[in-house]
């Protein structure tokens, strides 16, 4: 279970699912690294499920915001459903104030709800209809 | 301090963090104090000459009004042609999501801009301990 990726965010694999668990307070390029290593990482992969552990993230603005409901849209579009955890209370107000609405980003309070949140949601995509190949 | 590149966003944030911090203001008014600092030092980065800009933070408390903060954001970039254009939701001449102004507005208790065009832009925002 090494580090996958080349960012500052640390990527390990468990089963079919990626963890990626930020650290720091991420520059822009640095996060834009991390989106280049997650939809490469779920193409060699193949992992059905990405999860983003932002339990220490002090601050989400609006070009993290973004990028993070980007990463959403495109892992999704890459057969990976993402669940976003961890974001701190004031993070959270922050970001509601800021006027970003996280559109089609599931998130889950912990990372342990977020694994439980994304093993159904991977079962329920295999056995539903809308099972991709 | 200088705004030189993408860099000092990170660098313009986490000193503005560490003074409010210092003031006694809560996690959730840290967080405002920083987001709003990272939107408007990321304008200078993006729209400014050369990305090059300043931004001071100032301890402004007084026996009068408090415990309070002011970070003033300047660049000597085009300038903005319309302010209260810039100041709508969703507005943009970049390719951001057009919350920066607006956004910080929210997060702050006071805000005022001052732009000349092919001169520069001056955004001064404050905030006050509860």
């Amino acid at each position: 279970m090494g580090r996958l990726g080349v960012s500052r965010v640390p990527i390990v694999r468990v089963e079919d699912t990626l963890i990626a668990t930020v650290l720091e307070d991420l520059s822009d390029r640095d996060a834009l690294l991390l989106q280049e290593d997650l939809g490469r990482l779920i193409e060699r992969t193949g992992a059905a499920g990405v999860l983003l552990d932002l339990t220490v993230v002090e601050i989400v603005d609006s070009f993290l915001g973004r990028l993070i409901t980007d990463i959403t849209a495109a892992s999704r579009l890459l057969g990976a459903e993402t669940i976003v955890v961890g974001i701190q209370p004031a993070v959270a107000v922050t970001l509601v104030e800021l006027g970003l609405e996280f559109k089609g980003v599931r998130t889950a309070l912990t990372p342990e709800k977020g694994r439980r949140l994304l093993r159904q949601s991977i079962a329920e995509s295999r056995t539903g209809k809308y099972r991709r190949g | 301090m200088e705004v030189v590149g993408e860099e000092s966003i990170v660098a313009a944030r986490q000193r503005a963090r560490e003074m409010v911090r210092s003031l006694g203001f809560g996690m959730l008014d840290q967080s405002r104090i920083a987001t709003a600092v990272s939107e408007l030092t990321r304008n200078i980065v993006r729209y400014a000459t050369d990305g090059r800009g300043e931004v001071v933070i100032r301890d402004i408390s007084s026996d009068d009004r408090g415990i309070g903060i002011e970070i003033v954001v300047s660049d000597s970039g085009p300038g903005i042609e319309d302010i209260s254009l810039a100041m709508r939701d969703g507005f943009t001449s970049g390719p951001g999501l057009g919350l920066g102004l607006p956004g910080t507005r929210r997060l702050v208790d006071e805000m005022e801009i001052n732009s000349a065009l092919g001169r520069g832009t001056v955004v001064t925002i404050r905030k006050w301990r509860r």
